[in-house]
């Protein structure tokens, strides 16, 4: 077994013989480092966030905060980890910590080191503006108590960084980056190739190992149903699916790019990817998640598999035997079941280009933000000169046991000239095209109503705008 | 000049800095700590035939698996009555624990408690209060209040509109879930770190199940990561169990729920049924308000009652009723005992009389402000229960101010104009009040006590009955304290609180904690001030009287002549042998009501305050935004502004989830299906409109409440209908006006959608009609 060590508020901590089950919250708080909470152990409150020294997009250093309690102790090993603790550990305050003191930021006090984590970060954004405060910086943080208000005036009260902090210093260095690693304890296994074809040998070598990149669904499942691991193969050291080519032909994102990267990188295009970030879970989240994670769980409620089959995006999957092409109107096999072989593994995304003249994404959910859709819509819609559809892909998700395409709909578009008229025929073959069904999040009247009502919306939208 | 001084929380540092200790936090100061979880029975109602642990008693780690056999006293946590067994042979609400694993880390007792075979019968069960009503399934006898001739009013009114409204309950969703660590201390008896609003209660439960007189327990509740209510009955079980643990074991023990066990095991804000009848002239005002209200009480009656009670004394919120009657009735159903929560029953009972109120003006076609200003309390009013409406004249003040500092009537045009020309995207503006009645309905709760010490070196100890969750009652206590004593805010700590240094307090609760505990500290230390005058007359050879003390110092008070630093003074007074401890008692004067007659005065005074909110309502979705919201309450003379203002904007953003997204849904076998953070939806910082002014009503001393300070806990949660009537507004500007909407509540964006078709479906009915 190789030893599980990272660095912990400047520290090198050595965290060998727990179980690669152990999340770092879980670990942090055992080892008396109580400042971060556990609100909820799903990633959905905040309370739990630290802050990883993870290299951006441009190759430099930068503060990531994520959620403690989906990371896997494991995951951390060979990183930079800084918890509420490390902050000011001279005495004085941190000028996130500050602002939120002077503001009247925090109440109860529980959610507050989870914000002032994210708060930390944001301090410290590149490119961040005196008095500039990107609210999605807490937008994964919950709070009970405050109504936020306070917390955005601290969020907006952050100074410059001064030249003096040393936590600026830090990131004029560069970043760890996820190293390889075999742990082991007990009869438990931790695995974490950095080559494409390491990990495919390591994949069929273990079919039943869970695979692991961000951890943000996969470690839901070991805190609230109990489940446990035997062998955990990570996939987010892995060089090749963390690959980003925006090529003349196709878009290709590989699986274990975390999607604020994602974000970052595709900026407005393509139309629907750009819309589809804001709504996705919460920066938190998104600084962990991955496509291939979104893709792989087949989750009919994903908010990724809408937008990509309204794209015509295809997998690559790869195995030891080599990689194939399959496209996502394949790969969602039955409920929470995809195509993918036992020894294969999602690589990357591709999204074909040239892009669809008309885009939209549409997510219905009790909550706007950090939310799990009611259902969810990707509509991509191809026009030519005289204004007639060409192609039409409407996609669905939580109206079935899959997301899914309404095939008959998109038909009864094509050939027409895109309005109302061809609109009102999309929706008659729309409607009762799926069965959904009635859960906590909504009736089965409702999502099969979102299904017409949403395409009235494209065109209210579209229709408005040309 | 620390009263009214505008501070930050006293433990702010220690939050931002996570060096403020949770109950949770301590579990590594106790070696040896063992680690409790829950068996639980997935079955609402079930009878239990046999439990086999024999199997987790033999695996890793495992101590003990606590049953009935192990509780020393009363097998019966009930605050009530004897109605919650601890370790029950009937499971009557879903996740009920029947058996608890105690292992030396809480991964062997989660395993363990798996490895638990329970035998159970089904029961036929009881999920909803409509089944409750149908089984005739009651907690106690029904509650009234009348007064006038309702039914007489109502046929004689000119018009009558009926109206039938379910609102759902409300998870507390605390950040800190429910935790209990219980040790032997070195004189044997046992302390329990309980996460608790009421370390009293907690106290007797413990004794209770172990047989003990109260004297062998202390109870300490540090600080609460949030609480709402949902910690003053309902920490009692988790301590009691923690307790029993520890009495088994000899060994400390822990509780901590994890959210989803917390969900399913604590009680949640009552779900509502209401059915009413209104009578109302031809400008909208009331003459009569025939109300029945059921609440969903859970399994137990826990504190019910008094839920129950409180809504039947806010069926009028701010508006005079001359003939009504309100009938309420606590239902017995198998869900988790329904509890406290910020309010009380008191917004299940007002939203009733702001449903209505709209329904009145839209179906005379007025619009709902008109007629919500036309029926406001003025002086010379009495409520429903006859108590005088003290200050009435701040109802209209506080409406006449914020309908200008909101700009209303100019906006209500624009938000009129936009509309016109919006046939997707509607928007609504509306302005609501609030009534709030302040006491404990149970009269012998308002009571506090404090212990207040001086030491030589002039520093100060403050301990009071009051529990901190969060709402910042001991920034108060300690300016509370500074102030009257005359020191720095920094020479006062205020302690944690236990059950050894105030005995027989009450709940933190009924946003009386500043009030009751204030009055309290404060006579504590006008009595070490008085002793401490006679001292520094003394040694400054003047009368006592002239004495002021200020800013740390004793002076005369025409500042002529020597001062001395409070210090000083302390230490000479213990070389003088004067007393520097003294104890304050606080009771509320003058509270009384009779439930017979449904008469009296069980409000100190009242909370007022008023909420404009505007929102934009998308058509194809339901989904909306709140737009801009403007508040204006009635705290008196603040005691502490940057708290006040805390809890108006937290109580408001906590109305605003109750009637918007936060839904619980109980599947039709009991089971609650919104168990978790990913499905059931608190507000996030989006739900927090950018445009948002928050007023404390300025020039409003409350007499005969410390220091001219009014409570403030509560109030402000019902600013929130504000925001409901806005969505009502939007909504029906989707339609043809006039026209009544009916809106379920909370108002989910399903809800909204639904409500939208209503509205449109009459309106496309209509114009075919007309065709």
């Amino acid at each position: 077994m190789a030893s599980l060590r990272f660095t912990l508020n400047g520290r090198e901590v050595d965290a060998s013989g727990a179980d690669p089950n152990t999340t770092l919250l879980a670990w942090l708080r055992e080892r008396g480092l109580t400042g971060t909470k556990e609100g909820c152990a799903e990633g959905e409150c905040g309370a739990c966030a630290v802050v990883l020294v993870e290299p951006g997009p441009d190759g430099r250093a930068r503060y990531v905060p994520v959620n403690s309690c989906l990371l896997l102790l494991a995951s951390a090993a060979g990183r930079e980890v800084l918890s509420v603790e490390g902050v000011a550990p001279g005495g004085a305050l941190h000028p996130a910590q500050r602002a939120m003191v002077e503001l009247g930021g925090s109440q109860c006090g529980y959610c507050t080191p989870g914000f002032v984590m994210s708060l930390f970060a944001e301090h410290y954004r590149p490119g961040r503006a005196e008095g500039g405060f990107d609210l999605e910086a807490i937008a994964g943080n919950l709070c009970r108590c405050t109504g936020y208000r306070p917390i955005r005036d601290a969020g907006r009260a952050l100074p410059m960084v001064d030249a003096a902090d040393p936590h600026a210093a830090r990131l004029a260095r560069p970043a760890p980056s996820p190293s390889a690693l075999d742990y082991t304890a007990g009869a438990r296994r931790f695995l974490r190739p950095t080559s494409l074809a390491e990990a495919c040998v390591l994949r069929a070598a273990h079919p039943d190992a869970r695979l692991v990149a961000g951890g943000t669904d996969l470690v839901v499942e070991l805190n609230q149903r109990h489940a446990r691991f035997e062998t955990i193969l990570s996939l987010e050291a892995v060089e090749e699916l963390r690959c980003f080519e925006d090529a003349r032909d196709a878009l290709v994102i590989g699986a274990a790019v975390p999607l604020s990267e994602v974000e970052a990188r595709v900026g407005g295009a393509p139309p629907l990817l750009g819309a589809l970030f804001p709504l996705f879970s919460s920066r938190l989240i998104r600084n962990r998640a991955t496509l291939g994670g979104n893709l792989a769980t087949a989750s009919p409620i994903g908010d990724s598999p809408p937008v990509l089959l309204a794209l015509g995006a295809e997998v690559v999957a790869a195995s030891a035997r080599g990689e194939r092409a399959i496209p996502l109107d394949a790969f969602f096999t039955g409920y929470r079941a995809t195509a993918l072989a036992p020894d294969e593994l999602i690589a990357r995304v591709r999204i074909p280009k040239p892009y669809p003249s008309i885009g939209r994404f549409y997510k219905v959910s009790k909550r706007v933000h950090d939310d799990i859709s009611t259902v969810a819509a990707g509509f991509a819609i191809d026009l030519d000169e005289a204004g007639t559809v060409r192609a039409a892909r409407l996609a669905y998700g939580g109206v079935a046991a899959t997301p899914v395409r309404a095939l008959e709909a998109e038909k009864a578009l094509v050939g027409k000239p895109f309005g109302a008229r061809a609109i009102e025929d999309a929706k008659a073959k729309a409607q009762g095209a799926f069965t959904p069904m009635t859960d906590q999040r909504g009736s089965a009247a409702y999502r099969a109503a979102m299904v017409t009502s949403l395409l009235d919306k494209l065109w209210a939208d579209v229709g408005a705008s040309r | 000049m620390s009263v009214g001084e505008a501070v930050s929380h006293e433990s702010a540092i220690g939050h931002v800095t996570g060096a403020a200790l949770y109950t949770d936090d301590l579990v590594g100061r106790y070696p040896g700590c063992l680690h409790a979880w829950p068996v639980q029975v997935l079955h609402a109602h079930a009878r239990v035939r046999a439990v086999d642990a024999r199997a987790a008693r033999a695996m890793d780690g495992v101590v003990a698996v606590l049953d009935a056999s192990c509780v020393p006293g009363v097998n019966d946590v009930g605050a009530a009555k004897l109605d919650e067994t601890l370790f029950p042979d009937e499971i009557v609400y879903w996740g009920q624990p029947v058996v608890w694993v105690l292992a030396e880390t809480e991964e062997q007792a989660k395993r363990a408690a798996l490895a638990v075979a329970v035998d159970v019968e089904p029961l036929a069960a009881i999920t909803s209060i409509e089944q409750a009503i149908e089984a005739e399934s009651f907690h106690a006898e029904p509650k009234t209040i009348a007064r006038g001739d309702a039914e007489g009013a109502l046929s004689r009114a000119r018009h009558v509109a009926s109206g039938e409204l379910f609102v759902g309950g409300q998870e507390h969703f605390y950040l800190e879930t429910h935790a209990s660590i219980a040790s032997v201390d070195e004189a044997g008896s046992v302390l329990v770190q309980s996460s608790t609003q009421h370390p009293t209660e907690t106290q007797e439960i413990v004794a209770r199940v172990l047989a003990l007189p109260k004297n062998q327990v202390v109870v300490q509740s540090l600080r609460m990561g949030g609480a709402f209510g949902g910690k003053e009955t309902q920490a009692n079980t988790f301590a009691a169990v923690a307790a029993i643990g520890c009495h088994v074991t000899g060994r400390p023990v822990r509780v901590r729920l994890d959210r989803m066990r917390d969900f399913a095991l604590s009680g949640k804000r009552h779900p509502f049924l209401g059915r009413y009848r209104i009578g109302f002239d031809d400008d909208g005002r009331v003459e009569a308000f025939d109300l029945a209200l059921y609440s969903d009480g859970g399994y137990s009656l826990d504190l019910s009652v008094p839920v129950l009670y409180r809504a039947l004394f806010h069926a009028d919120n701010a508006y005079f009723l001359p003939h009504v009657r309100v009938v309420g009735r606590v239902c017995k159903t198998n869900s988790c005992s329904h509890t406290a929560f910020r309010g009380f029953g008191g917004p299940q009972g007002m939203i009733m009389i702001e449903d209505a109120l709209d329904r009145v003006a839209r179906s005379l076609g007025l619009a709902p402000h008109a007629v919500r200003e036309a029926n406001l309390y003025r002086e010379g009013h009495t409520t429903h229960y006859e108590q005088p409406v003290s200050q009435a004249d701040r109802v209209a003040r506080i409406w006449t101010e914020l309908k200008a500092s909101s700009d209303f009537d100019a906006r209500l045009a624009a938000v009129r104009a936009h509309n016109a020309g919006s046939p997707n995207a509607k928007r609504g503006l509306a302005i609501t009040p609030v009534k709030f009645g302040i006491s404990f309905t149970a009269k012998w709760y308002n009571q506090a006590g404090a212990l207040v010490l001086v030491y030589k070196d002039g520093s100060v100890q403050v301990s009071h009955g009051g529990t901190e969750m969060g709402q910042g009652l001991h920034t108060k206590m300690q300016q509370v304290a500074a102030f009257t004593l005359g020191v720095p805010l920094a020479a006062v700590r205020v302690m944690p609180t236990r059950t050894d240094k105030v005995p027989n307090t009450s709940a933190t609760a009924a946003s009386s904690g500043a009030d009751l505990n204030g009055a309290a500290i404060r006579a504590a230390c006008e009595t070490l001030r008085e002793r401490l005058a006679s001292v520094a007359a003394r040694l400054l050879q003047v009368d006592p009287g002239e004495l002021v003390f200020a800013r740390g110092e004793v002076g005369r008070r025409d500042g002529k002549g020597a001062r001395l630093p409070f210090a000083e003074v302390a230490s000479r007074a213990y070389y003088d042998r004067v007393q520097l401890s003294a104890t304050g008692y606080y009771r509320t004067p003058g509270l009384h009501f009779d439930e017979a007659s449904g008469r009296g005065h069980p409000f100190h005074y009242f909370a007022y305050g008023a909420a404009v909110a505007e929102v934009e309502i998308d058509r194809f979705t339901g989904m909306y935004a709140l737009r801009r919201v403007d508040l204006l309450h009635d705290v008196g003379d603040s005691l502490s502004p940057l708290v006040d203002r805390g809890q108006v904007e937290g109580g408001f953003a906590q109305g605003v989830g109750w009637l918007t997204q936060e839904e619980l849904v109980w599947a039709p076998d009991g089971r609650l299906a919104t168990l978790n953070a990913s499905t059931y939806k608190l507000p996030t910082l989006h739900e927090c409109p950018e445009e948002m002014h928050v007023t404390l009503l300025p020039m409003a001393t409350e007499p005969g409440v410390v220091y001219g300070s009014k409570a403030v806990g509560e109030p402000p949660f019902m600013l929130a209908f504000s925001v409901r009537e806005a969505l009502r507004e939007a909504v029906a500007a989707f339609g043809e006006a006039p026209r009544v909407v009916e809106l379920a509540s909370p108002a989910t964006a399903e809800q909204v959608y639904w409500a939208i078709e209503r509205v449109t479906r009459a309106a496309r009915a209509r114009e075919e009609a007309a065709q």
